[in-house]
């Protein structure tokens, strides 16, 4: 069990209405958008279940936008966000769904352009969230630890490999795959940094597609 | 290997066993959880004990309304009417209610707030703890320590149930607040360790079986209300244990209650927003309305 913090229970310092409906959201884009790592041009957000109902009034869809821009949860530009010079510069559409097999609070960021990308989440209760899938990935991504992410062909030995390279101690560690031999998926969550040689030494593996270093929200 | 508590039982004897006020055995226990200094961990509390005054300075200044347009000018109202007529209470009630009003709107209109638990009852804690140490010429310093104590009694909470209405009810929430801020202001007063808890067991027991009904789906009708009830309520549970008068219910018992609550109360009542207030004929028509202005 992860020990609790007092620190939790005194924050966040956020945009209100609603810790999983505004702030969640904003988390919720701030994480999409490391995890896509790319200018984003093109994007639609799905909102699902209570986030389609309520969103509107909680400010949902403006803080998923924000997050996307790469706002803070606190940043009191979110309120007027869709008159920001920052979403001129992106093409983006909210659309609305019912799917009750979906968390309440669920929402995916479906990346369009030269790099296309569909990241799913959550936003769990609190202004907690968990990226749930990256395309078809299933992964586990709370924004609580810096985290390495690759999509690579199933290989034996690749995890050695590449748990070898890392010097700080690993967290928890995550791996999925389509089948055998088939893409896989490979989360890694540190306690501590990992150095931009890590990451490029494994981006430089064969069998490895997709390396991204994803680091821990700051709020 | 830092230990762990996560009972009310536990963290009385730790702290009778160590001789110390709960805010200094938390602050400590942070401080080494989070590998850092205790002046540091001070530093992060202060934080969000700034960014309360804040949220109290811009919500008295306001009376812009919400998205949906169905609150946001009761703080208004109030402070409107106490300047013609002081509350039959004193200063600090006038200040308590007002701070929470002026807080909790100022979370519906999007402006920034401290989530103390959660962000639908971010205005109880902050208008107690900031109210009483303005009338009572509480130095920062202390006031950091309220909110700790604050932040330590929804820590230990938080262990047995998750602070959501969707989960648990709006005892989760607000309710949960009002117990922590009765722990905080308690702990202001001079109380001693079993006064705070008895301060917290006496408000949360009164508070359980509190629904989570919003109307359309919001945090404003009846949240917005509820915050200065509940943190009044706060006032009157502190002051209760101050007396030594104790809760024949022991406080990690309640916490069990709240529990158990929780799980038996119909999610229809646990912000689904499909029954209670969020079902009557009212709230109904201000549904309507609200969705023909999306």
């Amino acid at each position: 069990m992860r020990q609790s913090s007092i620190i939790d229970i005194i924050s966040p310092i956020m945009a209100g209405p609603s810790s999983s409906h505004t702030a969640g959201a904003v988390r919720l884009g701030l994480m999409a958008r490391n995890v896509y790592d790319a200018p984003v041009k093109k994007i639609t957000f799905r909102l699902y279940n209570s986030y389609a109902l309520t969103g509107k009034g909680h400010g949902t869809d403006k803080g998923l936008l924000a997050g996307i821009l790469g706002l803070g949860v606190d940043d009191t530009r979110i309120k007027n966000i869709f008159d920001s010079e920052l979403a001129r510069q992106i093409d983006y559409k909210f659309e609305y769904k019912e799917d009750f097999n979906r968390h309440p609070n669920a929402v995916d960021f479906i990346f369009d352009g030269n790099l296309t990308m569909k990241v799913s989440g959550d936003s769990i209760g609190a202004g907690e969230i968990v990226i749930t899938a990256i395309d078809n990935f299933s992964v586990n991504l709370t924004g609580k630890y810096n985290t390495i992410l690759l999509v690579y062909k199933d290989v034996p030995g690749m995890i050695s490999r590449v748990t070898k390279l890392i010097d700080v101690n690993i967290a928890t560690l995550q791996c999925d795959r389509y089948a055998k031999g088939d893409d896989a998926s490979m989360c890694i969550c540190l306690d501590g940094e990992a150095d931009k040689q890590i990451i490029d030494t494994i981006s430089s593996f064969d069998d490895v597609y997709m390396v991204r270093y994803i680091k821990k929200l700051e709020n | 290997m830092i230990k762990n508590v996560n009972s009310f039982e536990q963290l009385r004897d730790i702290c009778e066993f160590k001789n110390k006020h709960i805010w200094e055995y938390a602050i400590e226990r942070e401080a080494e959880l989070a590998e850092v200094t205790t002046e540091e961990m001070r530093t992060t509390v202060k934080k969000s004990l700034d960014a309360m005054k804040d949220a109290i300075k811009s919500g008295l200044n306001s009376k812009e309304m919400s998205i949906s347009g169905m609150c946001g000018d009761d703080c208004y109202r109030l402070q409107k009417r106490f300047a013609v007529r002081g509350a039959l209470f004193g200063k600090l009630f006038e200040k308590i209610t007002a701070y929470a009003l002026a807080t909790i709107e100022e979370n519906l209109r999007m402006g920034k707030i401290v989530a103390c638990p959660t962000a639908g009852s971010c205005a109880i804690v902050p208008s107690v703890l900031i109210a009483a140490s303005e009338e009572l010429n509480i130095p920062e310093e202390e006031q950091i320590n309220a909110l700790v104590t604050a932040g330590e009694i929804g820590r230990i909470i938080s262990n047995k149930v998750a602070l959501a209405g969707a989960v648990a009810g709006c005892q989760a929430e607000c309710g949960v607040a009002s117990a922590m801020s009765a722990g905080a202001l308690c702990q202001i007063l001079g109380g001693t360790n079993d006064q705070i808890f008895n301060a917290v067991a006496l408000a949360m027991k009164n508070l359980l079986g509190l629904t989570c009904d919003p109307v359309c789906g919001l945090v404003e009708i009846p949240c917005v209300k509820r915050n200065p009830f509940l943190a009044i309520h706060a006032v009157t549970a502190a002051e209760l244990a101050l007396a030594d008068i104790k809760s024949k219910i022991p406080l990690d018992e309640v916490i069990d209650a709240l529990e158990q609550t929780g799980k038996l109360m119909s999610p229809t009542l646990k912000e689904s927003s499909q029954a209670g207030l969020a079902k009557t004929k009212t709230a109904i028509e201000l549904e309507k309305k609200f969705l023909n202005r999306l």
